[in-house]
């Protein structure tokens, strides 16, 4: 099997498995009183002080969910809700047409249930929200505006955007800014007290951690309605009982993944460059959409998501071609998002100005820390003929 | 063979896909999203087409261990089958959606695709005895699909597998259960899946622009009552004529006739709905040109037999039937058969 699917999804590091398993035959409830009580307290505060020193952020600014999911449906509404509360003529909700939809739907569900208005800000042909577009924006609704969200990467096409000069933009109309960095922390050097972010999601299960555990960075001064009610555990912005082994695991994987970053971007990235150059090889008119590979650094760090490969096809369903690659072992995907496990043209390319046949012929490969050589080889030898076989699919219907 | 099982999330393409494996074929199962927006959860017995029924789907390949993908036919679908199903009965005619569903999108446009990626055949699970390119009625009678199937060329014959055609309904069910499929006793699909509701005549009325017109006595001509709109009357159909006067002689009516242009719907007695000659149009054909006696001719998916003489030439069909049909409706196809063989169909334009 050839797995290029990391962005979905990444393997457990070893690290993360190993301190997951141990931790899961422990008791404890770390708001019990008693000595397991303590420890399961003491090994999530020490986690959280972990994670907080791993992305730059204070411990109390870790607010433990279940996920990227809950953490941007927390930041989106949550923040809406305690700007709102303290300035009713703050009813707008910002996102960029590029989000996942965790954010995009959570910002629809506000327009269409607490009278919210969504401001969709657009993006350019790599998928980049400029921070003049932003402040645009700001200007012709000053005052109007309860919260912004752009996300830090882009999960199908890998673009950064430059969080710190959004957060400005952001701030200087008192607008309170979230990004969603589900696919940069551990991939990218994220430190959210200089991102000036107010709130930033990150998700154990693309880092190398588990699934099922991830955090809302919030900043101490950031005020947030809580979303869940129950025993107040994280902040009185969260409330269910700490999950301790997931934590730890999550702590170790965010850990790992940040210190070893720098080696792995550059291993990442050259693999990702060897891929695109020879997958476009054997395909002359195949495209990379985004940002160029040779693109300039983005805040400090690369502009497109080390591992991200993301090519159009011409003459070509992405269904065929996910399925044809199926059969030859090969993981990818077409990186859009599924109902019921229909590719639609992806809302991220059309934004893009991408035509919807060119974004429905499109394959997301995205490399991790199992990457080899011989994954893109794999990919590399089967492309020639899948997309041939593909063509004459779509040709025919 | 490498074959594609088209896969509804029913108990039948489940326990097909199941057959086309264990006969040896290297099966890949796909879900046919035919709905641009698929509803959640479906609406009782009805339809194929909500996402739970593309879950159930799924779950029977993994349980039978297919590849499993879900292909959106849903432009295609709307264009080829929802599109002229409305346009039909516009015309005053009377279509059937699941012949064209099988005529234009399982199998052209899904077979077309399965056979450029390298698939032999589409496998469903339809019941209909298929063997060397003849294409027969099931052996349950009660499920006989091949009514529906008869619409297809032998092309495209050569490219299907009917895995249930010698099998009971009650059959199917008691093996899908044995081979552990959660679909063994999910309930039938029946009516027209792009209308959950089973309100054919509201479905029309979105989509169209209907205007009043008038009920006439097919006799005298005199105005019975009016309708909101031809749309949606099947010759044959007694019932939601909305006459509230009875005939003088007490006995119910039926539509004997639509004309969309003066938007009359002629009504009448039961016998007036006789028809003893069928002209249909764009045959397809797998005897050799001519005429053909003492066959049977379907006029309906279900019940509408007759014997009759059958005269088939490029471009039309006749059928002199050696005894009367009632509801006879234009738009519905006229499948000819040998015994249990099929050996044609023809879209029926008009009745006498
Ligand atoms: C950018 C982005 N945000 C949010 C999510 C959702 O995260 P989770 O799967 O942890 O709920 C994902 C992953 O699917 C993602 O890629």
């Amino acid at each position: 099997m050839t797995y290029l699917d990391h962005a979905a999804t990444t393997p457990m590091l070893p690290v993360a498995v190993a301190r997951y398993t141990e931790a899961l035959g422990r008791v404890g409830n770390p708001s019990s009183l008693h000595t397991a009580g303590r420890r399961a307290r003491k090994e999530v505060e020490e986690a959280r002080e972990t994670i907080a020193e791993a992305v730059g952020a204070l411990p109390t600014e870790v607010v433990l969910a279940t996920g990227g999911t809950e953490a941007d449906n927390l930041a989106l509404k949550g923040v809406f809700w305690a700007r709102r509360a303290a300035d009713p003529r703050r009813t707008g909700v910002v996102v960029s047409a590029v989000e996942h939809h965790a954010v995009l739907d959570a910002a629809e569900w506000l327009a269409e249930h607490e009278g919210a208005t969504m401001h969709v800000l657009a993006v350019d042909a790599a998928g980049r929200v400029d921070p003049e577009e932003l402040r645009a924006l700001l200007a012709a609704h000053a005052g109007e505006i309860a919260v912004v969200s752009v996300m830090w990467a882009n999960n199908e096409v890998g673009t950064v955007n430059d969080i710190r000069a959004l957060a400005d933009v952001a701030h200087s109309f008192d607008v309170p800014l979230h990004t969603d960095a589900v696919q940069a922390v551990g991939s990218l050097p994220v430190d959210f007290a200089a991102s000036g972010a107010d709130a930033l999601s990150l998700t154990g299960h693309k880092l190398g951690g588990p699934v099922g555990v991830g955090a809302l960075l919030l900043r101490r001064d950031a005020s947030c309605v809580p979303l869940l009610h129950g025993g107040g555990q994280e902040r009185d912005v969260r409330s269910g009982t700490l999950d301790v082994a997931g934590t730890v695991a999550l702590a170790a994987a965010v850990r790992a993944a940040v210190d070893d970053a720098p080696r792995r971007t550059v291993e990442l990235a050259a693999l990702r460059d060897d891929l695109v150059a020879r997958l476009v090889g054997e395909v002359p008119d195949a495209t990379l959409n985004g940002v160029p590979l040779d693109a300039a650094p983005v805040g400090g760090g690369p502009a497109r998501l080390p591992g991200n490969a993301h090519l159009s096809f011409p003459g070509c369903e992405g269904d065929s071609l996910l399925m044809l690659l199926d059969a030859h072992e090969i993981e990818c995907s077409t990186g859009s998002a599924c109902t019921a496990g229909v590719a639609r043209p992806s809302h991220v390319l059309l934004a893009m100005g991408v035509d919807e046949a060119a974004a429905r012929g499109s394959l997301r490969f995205s490399l991790g820390h199992s990457s080899t050589a011989a994954d893109v080889d794999a990919a590399v030898a089967a492309i020639g003929p899948v997309v041939e076989r593909a063509r004459g699919a779509l040709a025919r219907s | 063979m490498r074959v594609l099982a088209a896969m509804s999330g029913g108990v039948d393409s489940a326990v097909a896909a199941a057959r086309a494996r264990d006969a040896g074929h290297d099966v890949v199962g796909v879900h046919l999203a035919l709905s641009a927006k698929p509803a959640t959860m479906r609406e009782g017995a009805r339809g194929c087409c909500s996402v739970e029924d593309s879950h159930d789907a799924r779950r029977c390949a993994d349980v039978l261990g297919l590849p499993f993908y879900v292909w959106d036919m849903a432009a295609r679908f709307s264009a080829d089958v929802v599109e002229p199903f409305v346009a039909e009965y516009a015309a005053g005619r009377t279509p059937n959606p699941c012949l064209r569903c099988n005529e234009k999108i399982k199998f052209s446009a899904v077979l077309d695709r399965a056979l450029a990626l390298g698939f032999d055949a589409v496998v469903t699970g339809h019941y209909a005895r298929l063997t060397d390119g003849v294409l027969r009625r099931a052996a349950d009678a009660g499920k006989d699909q091949s009514y529906v199937l008869g619409v297809l060329t032998a092309e495209q014959l050569a490219h299907a597998v009917f895995p249930l055609g010698d099998s009971h309904k009650s059959e199917v069910r008691a093996e899908a259960a044995r081979r552990g499929l959660v679909v063994a006793e999910k309930p039938d699909s029946h009516d027209i899946c792009f209308i959950p509701s089973g309100d054919t005549r509201g479905f029309l009325d979105e989509r169209l622009e209907q205007a009043p017109g008038e009920l006439v006595d097919a006799a005298s001509g005199a105005v019975l009552g009016r309708h909101t709109g031809v749309a949606g009357f099947t010759v044959g159909q007694r019932h939601g004529l909305g006459l509230d006067r009875p005939a003088p002689d007490g006995r119910p009516r039926y539509v004997l006739g639509i004309e969309p242009v003066s938007r009359q719907v002629r009504v009448g007695p039961a016998e007036e709905l006789d028809v003893r000659s069928v002209a249909a149009g764009r045959p397809v054909w797998h005897a050799p040109w001519g005429t053909v006696d003492d066959v049977v001719v379907q006029v309906r998916a279900h019940g509408g037999l007759a014997p009759a003489r059958v005269t088939v030439s490029e471009g039309s069909l006749t059928a002199e039937l050696h005894e009367p049909l009632r509801g006879v409706a234009p738009g519905q196809a006229v499948v000819v058969y040998d015994d249990d063989r099929v050996l044609g169909s023809a879209t029926i334009t008009a009745t006498a």
